[in-house]
């Protein structure tokens, strides 16, 4: 069989066998609700609530500050949407920047358009980074919301999250009130960078299970205490009435065991990834010419390779690597579907024609070095003959 | 995906055989080295900025007034290279089409024989026809024969939000197929709704063209 190479571990990844070995009970005999009130349900509660307090241990936080939610979609959404309208008396102004995940971005802007609230979207600079200062700049008496995720989906570049949540707890300490609040989305992050949100300074936080080996459809959103949100969906008690609806039992227990056993190799994974990481950025750069790293070049996820090949386009290369059993993307998997360029891509100041060409490989688990040789060895005559196709060429000042 | 399957539902791929033989291996592309002298038309449509270029070259008999050659390049996506491919190979095989019969073309003449393209892609089939009558009255101008040159020149639709027909088109194309969507794409007719009679009479004509 022809090797296949998975790199898009920031779209998905595979289930491990050890989560999976967790939550089969809770698929089939430990069936129970609950919330019932008999021993089927109890037992299944307890194992809820065990899980919880792990999570809550592992991100130095308390059990009661952890809601359980679908995804990474609904903690933003909930975050954003849940915590403006909770809110607003207190102000209507939202901070964010232009390269957030669209289950933010899309938030605000429903917000700006549909409900009377202003949002500031800091620009980052060429290398995708938002600076401490533009955060404090943007600051107005009636920002309630300050959003800024942890690691960017597409680029990977690691954003200055404890500083602008230890700066923005000062700002509310000299203005004696509990706002504006700090919410980040750490989907990306998980199994690469410290979760311990005592050090992160931030008052809400964004999981995903199926980013760290878990399943998906299960999320969770970190909420300090005495923070105050708006429901999104109504019913029953569950999650404290914030997030009603009966718990996905397996997929909890199963984003427990995952984040356990992310957190356990997080070094070396770390460590390993990153030697991967360069081995295929410098690889690709010594054999195809014209490209261009998307992205910071050390401010980085361990697992992200983002680039533009100049000249061509990213979605034919996409279909070309999978033709070689290379499974990439282009931008996030949210837009890929769509025809426009990735709006992260160019709110680096890049032009359409950059943006156009640009290809996340995002490495995991399963990848090897051979995999990484495997695809420096594909993919030069594959642009080379998208190349040849293709009437552009790309102003060298946005390669060089 | 969703929107992406093929005809008999069966194919996994997200395009069908023949969509995927042109595009692994593109018909009729112009070489890195040709020399542009040999050909006596050139079509250009399209920006990167828009995510897709296209430019034709065409080489016409000159009497007879048929297609020998159609050569192209784009910097475009899976579709616009397997449907670009495919419109070279229509146009000249069988001894080539007249100019006359080229211009008679129509994207869904090319998606046809492609076994159907996706919605979304649709745009794609589009523009190697607009590339191709822009080639077709390149040939003209250069033969000078003026009179045989059509130019699409755009109507204004609704002369308060600067509509033309031509943004209506687009709109269809981009899958508006109602008064309301192509409203929202456009705002046509929002503040002024004396055109709506004639907007709904452009969607009904652009759907018939393209999607009939």
């Amino acid at each position: 069989m022809k090797r296949q190479v998975y790199l898009d571990h920031a779209a998905t990844t595979q289930l491990d066998p050890r989560v999976l070995e967790v939550m089969l009970p809770y698929l089939s005999e430990k069936f129970g609700n609950p919330s019932s009130f008999h021993s089927l349900g109890k037992e299944v509660k307890d194992a809820m609530d065990e899980a919880r307090s792990r999570l809550a241990t592992m991100l130095s936080v308390r059990p009661d500050e952890i809601l359980f939610t679908s995804g990474g979609t609904e903690s933003d959404n909930l975050a954003i949407l849940g915590y403006a309208r909770a809110n607003q008396k207190q102000g209507k102004h939202l901070i964010t920047s232009a390269i957030e995940h669209h289950a933010v971005l899309e938030s605000m802007i429903h917000l700006e358009k549909k409900e009377g609230f202003e949002v500031t979207y800091l620009t980052p600079d060429r290398d995708g980074m938002i600076t401490v200062e533009q955060v404090m700049e943007a600051l107005r008496e009636d920002t309630i919301l300050v959003s800024i995720m942890y690691a960017n989906n597409e680029i990977g570049t690691i954003q200055s999250v404890a500083e602008i949540g230890n700066a923005l707890s000062h700002y509310r300490k000299e203005k004696e009130r509990a706002w504006p609040v700090f919410h980040t989305d750490a989907c990306q992050a998980t199994g690469f960078l410290d979760l311990n949100i005592e050090k992160l300074h931030v008052d809400m936080l964004t999981l995903n299970g199926s980013k760290m080996y878990g399943p998906k459809g299960i999320g969770l959103l970190y909420m300090k205490r005495g923070i105050k949100l708006q429901p999104l969906q109504f019913g029953g008690s569950q999650e404290r009435a914030i997030r009603p609806g009966t718990e996905d039992v397996a997929g909890i227990l199963g984003m427990a065991k995952a984040l356990e056993l992310v957190q356990a190799v997080r070094k070396e994974e770390t460590a390993r990834l990153t030697v991967l990481r360069d081995k295929l950025i410098d690889g690709i750069r010594l054999r195809i010419p014209k490209i261009r790293l998307n992205g910071h070049a050390t401010q980085r996820l361990p697992n992200n390779v983002n680039i533009s090949f100049m000249d061509m386009e990213g979605e034919a290369l996409i279909l070309y690597l999978d033709a070689a059993n290379i499974y990439a993307s282009t931008g996030s998997a949210c837009t890929s579907a769509s025809l426009d360029p990735s709006h992260v891509i160019l709110a680096l100041g890049m032009p359409y024609e950059v943006a156009h060409g640009s290809i996340r490989f995002t490495l995991g688990h399963s990848t090897t070095s051979e995999d990484i040789d495997y695809v420096l060895e594909t993919l030069p005559p594959l642009v080379q003959k998208l190349r040849a196709l293709s009437p552009v060429r790309v102003d060298e000042k946005y390669f060089t | 995906m969703s929107d992406v399957t093929s005809k008999d539902k069966k194919n996994s791929w997200f395009y069908s055989d023949i969509v995927k033989e042109h595009f692994f291996h593109p018909k009729n592309f112009m070489l890195e080295d040709a020399d542009e002298k040999q050909f006596n038309a050139i079509g250009k449509v399209g920006s990167p900025a828009c995510g897709d270029e296209l430019r034709v070259w065409m080489k016409v008999e000159p009497t007879t007034e048929r297609i020998q050659e159609f050569k192209w390049r784009t910097f475009g996506c899976g579709s616009a290279i397997a449907s670009t491919s495919m419109a070279s190979v229509m146009v000249s095989e069988n001894g080539g089409m007249t100019l006359e019969e080229a211009r008679g073309l129509k994207p869904q003449d090319i998606m046809e024989r492609l076994g159907g393209l996706p919605q979304r892609k649709f745009h794609c089939s589009v523009l190697c026809d607009k590339a191709l009558r822009d080639a077709i009255n390149d040939f003209y101008r250069r033969t000078d024969q003026f009179d045989k040159m059509r130019v699409e020149a755009f109507r204004i639709i609704d002369p308060i939000a600067k509509v033309t027909d031509h943004d209506i088109e687009e709109a269809v194309l981009d899958g508006a197929h109602t008064l309301e969507l192509v409203q929202q794409k456009t705002k046509v007719g929002i503040g002024n709704p004396s055109c709506l009679p004639a907007v709904e009479e452009l969607i009904r004509f652009y759907k018939e063209k393209y999607f009939g």
